[in-house]
């Protein structure tokens, strides 16, 4: 089945499948919920219009059997709250809270009005020699879980892919560890989604999901002199 | 301008000002509430606080809990001279509160002269900032209850809306409360 | 009780010099500008409201326009720069939210009807009021100066988060940030000020007879809202004093550099920002309850559930802003805990709403303005609500966070609150604000040149939403996954949507002036209403409201009770002594 989300965006995560069965969840319950609302409003607008010599009834409300009316109905919506609750906090945790083990890391720093990342070189690791720089392109491999370290230099930025359906504020003064995997191969938009002062609007950057050929050879054409001009 | 009827009724049966002065007081503590609270979430989160506190001088800030309390007895002796419809006395004690705020903003602006002469100034760190801020706010209700007083004084002296004097009583047991907060959170916790 | 007897008769006198003739006793400068009379005070609220609504309303417009047609010369204004596209943005929802929706749905409804509706002369503390409105006029003035100072208004979000807030060198407004926090910390005194006013008078000056649950349900409405208020902004006054600090004396409360935090700022915010939408709330729906017992001619459906519904809506909207949070970077494990108080706070909020569709059954239904308007606000305001349990539910919001799927939520929650229910109110008690009818056939073209544009609005963002579009950016351009042709369809559809609903206001604008000149004379009460304010001696109500003030007898809702010729029995009406009614 597809989902609501995936008729506008398509979905590159292994955790986006869960956010939008949420949102398909919620779709679902509130929507039946709510245009059943409306439909009563609607009916009793047109069953009741004023008709001539007849009266309005006198009803309080307040009796028992009369508050039963509304009563059930709030029942319900504590039913169905529950189950909402359940569903958002199962994938809350595992695209939040969890973070499971990683394959490789990657820095991401904001600052205004550019992403800058810092991708481990061919050794692996991070924080070494042959890390690779870039400003406005983020290149990972497909199938492969990343932790991201989240940085930001002057005021608050907010890292989002919108594809991943990820998205994690960045706040100067602390570093945020996250995770993603992406499913995809492709080119996508990264947003920065927290106002950042002027140029907020024009700070779009690139994901790049590789096979891992691709992202060998990616590698390989990014030597070292072209590391060091970008940073 | 006359009174209108409205300010004389009393559905609750609490008098309209007193109930004002509730809000008043309701609405101070959250804002107050809301500066410690930021404070104790810094504090909380940097022990180092606890050193930049060892340069607070706890003696004066006892010194001033001290004139504090005792303004505040004033205004309970001013309240009771109120209550017996003693315009006069009432009037003689809301001075002495009055002179205790006084007393409390000097010794609070000797203290500061001080202080920042050694170099601690609002801008110094996080904890001084906090300092200055949270003292600086209190202090500024100090003086305003003061130039109420002053405002009241004439009026009372003459035995006029003695109810008043209860309703900045109620007041300035606040800002009193207030301080006992502070002192302990700003100059004793080192 | 000798004072108020004395009182009321040298009150009488003064009711005679008033009345017809009092414009010439008076300057023109102290009747409309300086008066203590809490009608005129909520005139100077609600004009001064409707007027920044009119320049929240051409922001909108403009900055709408260069989403729909980036890089247009915006007629009226120009081309839109990032900076300004920046602060336009920042300043409509600071304006919609500070300078309309409090001013029109707390303070000058407050004040028009506390006094009119528990039966009394005036707000307790007159003077105090008009020093209220005074404040927030300043800082009316303040925030629409601030668009005049070197570097131009604030553009960092109407949430202000630090440190783009409290550094010039990010934000780029060195005076137009501290400029706006004023600004908006003086709105807040005001509103301090006259919350207390509100709150004092209904406690304690009812109309001799009227019990607690005697009073209108719009009354308790706007009581709840001031006393949330009151306890929800003070941390953000203390947070605004901190930030100004920050900006101007170079303090570091939320500057990590010096030891500060810069999510502090975001607890404080939203401590008051959640509240706060129930604050402009509850005083809509109650208007919206005295409209739709009004015109379908029934007692609401279950009082008291409407006021512990509201209660418990107050209370429960303490423990929900970190909602507004999940994803910046507090302890994840928060979020499970704010996503069970918020997703609950649909209990008591759609308990209202069943409230008011269920009141409508058996009733006898007049499709007047003010109706189609309260109705209006419950067919909006019910999306509304469904479609903030995405946001407030975890797992959704990491996608919708800060997308236009927010915006599209909240413009379906404030839009009812901020303009349909002001103009249920407006059109309902115009009568008695000037004592004539509004036309009614241009008041219903107003109302479906709003409502359908309006929905036209906001359906197509919720659909840029679903696709990711993320707020406050000033050109898509670069978006490869956004700049798409069929996105560009859906802006311009909304932006036209925009264009007609706004012009549409001009058909309101016309109808109240002509209406004050040429509109049928209304009479005391026109909709045959039980409530107090519609007794007054005269229409619109003189100086002191009545010439005796009334005693109350009951609810004010007794519609069509069984046994009485009227349909209506109005709340001073004495009971009749030897007809048994209460069997």
């Amino acid at each position: 089945m597809g989902s609501l989300i995936e008729k506008y965006l398509v979905s590159a995560s292994t955790y986006a499948a869960d956010i939008d069965g949420v949102i398909t969840l919620i779709a679902l319950i509130v929507g039946f919920w709510g245009i059943l609302a409306e439909v009563v409003l609607l009916g009793l607008i047109i069953a009741f219009r004023e008709k001539k010599g007849v009266k309005a009834q006198y009803i309080t409300g307040e009796e028992k059997h009369q508050k039963a009316w509304i009563a059930y109905p709030h029942y319900l919506v504590l039913v169905f709250d529950v189950m909402i609750i359940v569903a958002a906090v199962q994938v809350w945790y595992s695209v939040k809270q969890d973070l499971p083990a990683a394959d490789s890391t990657v820095r991401i720093i904001g600052q205004q009005w550019a992403w800058s990342f810092v991708h481990p070189g061919p050794d692996g690791k991070l924080d070494t020699d042959d890390d690779i720089a870039t400003v406005d392109e983020l290149h990972v491999t497909v199938n492969k879980l990343y932790h991201f370290k989240l940085e930001a230099r002057d005021v608050m930025h907010s890292f989002s892919v919108p594809v991943f359906r990820l998205k994690q504020d960045a706040i100067p003064g602390r570093v945020i560890t996250g995770w993603f995997e992406a499913t995809k191969t492709g080119t996508y938009d990264i947003q920065c989604t927290e106002m950042c002062g002027i140029g907020h609007g024009l700070m779009p950057a690139r994901i790049i999901i590789e096979t891992p050929a691709e992202h060998a050879a990616w590698m390989a054409k990014h030597d070292k002199s072209l590391a060091a001009v970008t940073q | 301008m006359q009174r209108p009827i409205a300010t004389t009724r009393s559905a609750t049966g609490i008098p309209t000002g007193r109930l004002a002065v509730w809000w008043v007081i309701a609405s101070e503590i959250v804002i107050f509430g809301g500066l410690l609270a930021s404070y104790l979430m810094h504090r909380l989160g940097h022990p180092e606080f606890g050193n930049y506190a060892a340069y607070t001088n706890t003696y004066i800030g006892a010194f001033n809990t001290f004139v504090l309390l005792t303004s505040s007895l004033s205004a309970v002796l001013a309240h009771n001279a109120a209550e017996a419809k003693d315009g006069v006395k009432a009037a003689k004690y809301l001075l002495g509160t009055c002179f205790g705020g006084l007393v409390f903003a000097c010794v609070k602006a000797y203290e500061w002269n001080y202080e920042i002469s050694q170099g601690f100034t609002l801008t110094t760190n996080a904890f001084w900032s906090f300092y200055y801020t949270a003292a600086g706010l209190h202090a500024c209700h100090v003086i305003g209850g003061c130039i109420i007083m002053l405002i009241l004084y004439p009026d009372v002296k003459k035995g006029k809306e003695l109810q008043r004097v209860e309703l900045i009583g109620n007041y300035w047991h606040f800002v009193d409360i207030v301080w006992i907060f502070l002192f302990p959170l700003l100059y004793i916790a080192k | 009780m000798a004072e108020p007897a004395q009182e009321s008769e040298s009150h009488g006198a003064e009711d005679h010099g008033h009345g017809h003739d009092d414009h010439h006793q008076e300057s023109w400068f102290i009747h409309y500008c300086w008066s203590t009379d809490h009608k005129m005070i909520a005139m100077q609220y609600m004009f001064t409201g409707m007027a920044m609504a009119i320049i929240g309303g051409f922001m909108a417009y403009v900055f709408r326009m260069q989403l729909a047609f980036p890089g247009i010369e915006v007629p009226g204004f120009g081309q839109v720069s990032p900076t300004e596209y920046n602060s336009l943005v920042t300043n409509h929802g600071a304006i919609m939210i500070f300078w309309v929706a409090m001013p029109v749905l707390i303070a000058a409804f407050g004040n028009y009807l506390i006094p009119l509706m528990l039966g009394c002369d005036d707000m307790v503390f007159p003077r105090l009021n008009r020093l209220s409105y005074q404040i927030f006029l300043i800082s009316a003035i303040v925030l629409l100066g601030s668009f005049f100072v070197e570097g131009g208004a604030f553009g960092g979000a109407w949430t202000a988060y630090p440190p783009l807030s409290s550094k010039a060198e990010y934000n780029m407004t060195p005076l137009g940030a501290p400029l706006w926090v004023i600004a908006v910390g003086l709105e807040f005194v005001a509103f301090l000020l006259g919350g207390i006013n509100f709150v004092t008078t209904a406690m304690n000056s009812r109309a001799p007879g009227m019990k607690m649950f005697d009073i209108p349900i719009v009354i308790w409405m706007i009581v709840i809202a001031s006393i949330l208020f009151m306890a929800s902004v003070g941390p953000l006054i203390a947070g605004a004093i901190m930030l100004v600090f920050d900006q101007t004396a170079g303090t570091g409360f939320f500057d990590p550099d010096k030891g500060g935090d810069p999510v502090l700022w975001q607890h404080l915010f939203w401590f008051f920002g959640h509240p706060e939408v129930y604050v402009v709330l509850l005083p809509a729906v109650g208007i919206v309850a005295e409209i739709i017992t009004v015109f379908s001619r029934k007692k609401l459906f279950g009082y008291k559930t409407v006021i512990f519904t509201a209660l418990a809506t107050g209370l429960l909207s303490f423990f929900v802003w970190a909602h507004h949070q999940f994803i910046s970077g507090i302890d994840p494990r928060m979020a499970n805990v704010f996503t069970v108080t918020t997703v609950l706070i649909s209990v008591p909020i759609a308990e209202m709403m069943f409230v008011y569709i269920a009141t409508l059954y058996g009733g006898s239904i007049r499709l007047t303005t003010p109706m189609l308007w309260a109705l209006s606000f419950i067919f909006a305001f019910i999306i509304g609500g469904v479609t903030g349990i995405f946001l407030g539910a975890s797992g959704s919001d990491i996608y919708f966070h800060d997308t236009y799927f927010v915006l599209a939520h909240f413009h379906y929650t404030f839009y009812p609150i901020a303009i349909l229910s002001v103009f249920a109110g407006v059109t309902y008690w115009y009568p008695k604000m000037f004592g004539t009818m509004l036309n009614e056939t241009l008041g219903k073209i107003h109302f479906w040149l709003t409502f359908i544009p309006y929905n036209c609005i906001f359906i197509p963002l919720f659909m840029l939403g679903l696709g990711g579009q993320h707020r406050r950016i000033w050109s898509y351009e670069n978006f490869p996954e956004l700049a798409r042709p069929e996105y560009y369809a859906l802006r311009e559809f909304a932006t036209i949507s925009l264009v007609i609903m706004l012009l549409a206001q001009f058909i309101f604008i016309f109808n109240f002036f002509w209406s004050l000149k040429s509109g049928k004379k209304a009479g005391a009460n026109p909709w045959k209403a039980c409530t107090l304010e519609w007794t007054t001696d005269q229409t619109p109500p003189g100086h002191g409201n009545w010439k005796e003030l009334p005693t109350c007898y009951r609810g004010p809702y007794e519609f069509s009770v069984p046994g009485r010729e009227k349909d209506y029995w109005p709340q001073n009406e004495p009971e009749p002594e030897p007809e048994p009614s209460a069997s």
